[in-house]
């Protein structure tokens, strides 16, 4: 380190405290047992504790919220690699008449803001077409709108693609059929690329909210994001255990993007150059 | 001879079938007849419970007579041009300082990404606390320190939308300055040898090596930004509402109020419809002429 490179440190140091100090700040004043007026943040961790979360566990009944976040989030996540997966092995490795246009039209839903859906998707999800069934105020009805995703089903599909067709037709003499195909030669080689999709996924569902407040009608079943503002309306809640409670429900995709750093960069980079 | 080709039909069909089904499904129910029911509403005065009469193309009028969406509509140009060329500038220069394979580089990406992962509702209780209107809010401090008067931000109609704006960039540059570093890397350094033995100063090579190499990467920041800034509600649902006294409506926080708290479910779809094709159109346009820009 060299006198001539301090602006450039000094640059990062501007940098970690605009996009990392309100993170900082946060979780320095959630874990802080101190009375503050609202609006205050810490910069420096005071009398820790845990307090302002068990307040928010036990009075602000935090639980109810995060465990229906975690529900949808989970399961969603699993049925959208899932779906995507068997979308993309018959898009990338089956040819058929009409590929190109069903391609097409998972495709143009990429171009489709969910936003722009929302009111007749609410008329569809209170009277689902053919089964004449309410997904209102049901966590299906959180899930099910999200399953289908055309970035997953892309990814997915780039990457089958790669996979030599020798591999295929080797299993296929030793007289596998189709789905062990599917299970046994194929996905065991995109692996990295469902991991990256999932990290997509999660993330993606966790940012869900327009879709949570028109399907739940009852405070109960609000996911946490969701829930945030009809949280932050008690009065009585210390400002610090508003700051918990907003800590808790930014953990699960920060953990998560964390945690599988590789996959997601790996998608990031792939979604970049796509486009 | 007459049967054999009939079955091949069939298998061709059989495992795609089979494989694609659970997609098609999930997309034909919550994207496909959502947008057919959307534009079926739009033509119609939608009532519950009674007959919902067909009425042209009174809601589409009525969509270019209102006031109020119109008032939405501005703020949501101004709220989608200022977002999106700050947030490209911004990721640009922050791309070219942050590329490189050293381990502090990459732990500073790293650590400035995490807005991008936080979720849109997040985001908006964060930003609420640091924009707290009080002198000793968290913003409020720090522009005490640097000789800056206090700010009523949010509540201010005047500079509410632009302080929302900020809050949309600081979400959005790390994703957009990923994207251009990715575009950095895909430039021949050959180039740049080439500009230093022409004699070429910083700028021209910016100019004319970086830019131009760029641009495949400029096009993609650029579509992402005016779709994302278009469809824009979350943050402004759960910051503002659109107050104060309509100083932060956009487009879908209006529609959001027409549909779900008015009940006006055809107009609402009405509006819906025009949002998208407008969406679409200047897509469409911006990337036609980047097409030719780009070549």
């Amino acid at each position: 380190m060299s006198w001539r490179s301090l602006p450039r440190w000094i640059f990062y140091t501007l940098l970690l405290i605009v996009f990392v100090g309100p993170f900082w700040a946060f979780a320095v004043t959630a874990f802080s047992g101190v009375t503050l007026q609202p609006g205050r943040l810490l910069l420096w961790p005071e009398a820790l504790t845990l307090e302002n979360f068990h307040y928010a566990w036990v009075k602000s009944q935090v639980w109810r919220y995060l465990l229906n976040s975690l529900i949808v989030v989970t399961i969603g996540t699993v049925l959208q690699v899932s779906v995507s997966a068997l979308a993309a092995y018959a898009l990338a490795r089956k040819r058929f008449r009409g590929a190109a246009a069903v391609s097409l039209l998972i495709l143009s839903t990429m171009m489709l803001p969910e936003e722009v859906i929302a009111i007749p998707l609410y008329i569809v999800l209170g009277d689902l077409p053919l089964l004449n069934i309410s997904l209102l105020n049901t966590h299906a009805g959180m899930i099910l709108p999200v399953v289908g995703w055309a970035f997953s089903i892309f990814m997915l599909t780039e990457f089958m693609k790669k996979v030599p067709p020798e591999l295929e037709e080797a299993a296929r003499v030793d007289g596998a059929n189709e789905w062990q195909i599917f299970w046994v030669v194929i996905l065991p080689l995109v692996k990295p690329a469902l991991g990256s999709v999932a990290v997509f996924g999660f993330i993606m569902i966790w940012d869900q909210y327009l879709l949570p407040l028109i399907v739940a009608n009852r405070d109960d079943l609000y996911t946490l994001p969701v829930a945030l503002a009809t949280v932050r309306a008690d009065e009585t809640m210390p400002p610090a255990v508003f700051v918990a409670i907003t800590l808790i429900a930014m953990a699960p995709s920060i953990l998560i993007y964390l945690a599988m750093q590789k996959a997601f960069n790996r998608g990031l980079l792939m979604g970049a150059v796509k486009g | 001879m007459t049967a054999r080709p009939r079955k091949l039909w069939w298998r061709a069909y059989l495992v795609p079938g089979v494989f694609l089904a659970p997609a098609l499904l999930a997309f034909t129910w919550f994207k496909f007849i959502p947008m057919a029911r959307g534009l079926e509403m739009s033509f119609h005065q939608v009532n519950f419970g009674a007959p919902s009469p067909w009425v042209g193309l009174d809601n589409f009028r009525r969509v270019f007579a209102d006031e109020a969406l119109g008032q939405a509509a501005l703020n949501t140009l101004f709220y989608v041009g200022g977002t999106v060329t700050s947030s490209a500038l911004l990721a640009l220069l922050l791309a070219l300082v942050l590329q490189g394979t050293t381990r502090h580089l990459r732990f500073i990406r790293t650590a400035i990404f995490l807005p991008a992962v936080t979720s849109a509702a997040v985001l908006a209780e964060i930003w609420r606390i640091l924009y707290a209107p009080t002198p000793d809010g968290a913003i409020n401090t720090l522009f005490g320190w640097l000789g800056i008067g206090a700010q009523t931000f949010l509540n201010d109609p005047d500079s509410a939308l632009r302080w929302l704006m900020v809050m949309h960039v600081w979400k959005h540059v790390p994703y957009d300055t990923v994207i251009f570093i990715a575009g950095l890397a895909t430039i021949n350094t050959e180039l740049y040898d080439a500009s230093d033995v022409d004699g070429a100063n910083v700028w021209q090579r910016f100019r004319f090596v970086t830019v131009p190499g760029l641009a495949h990467a400029i096009t993609i920041v650029m579509t992402l930004g005016l779709i994302r800034g278009f469809r824009v509600f979350a943050e402004i649902h759960a910051t503002t509402g659109g107050g104060p006294a309509g100083a932060t409506e956009v487009v879908m926080t209006h529609i959001y109020k027409l549909g779900f708290v008015e009940f006006d479910y055809g107009y609402a779809a009405a509006a819906s419809v025009v949002l998208f094709a407008f969406t679409a159109t200047t897509t469409v346009l911006y990337l036609h002429w980047r097409k030719r820009a780009e070549t």
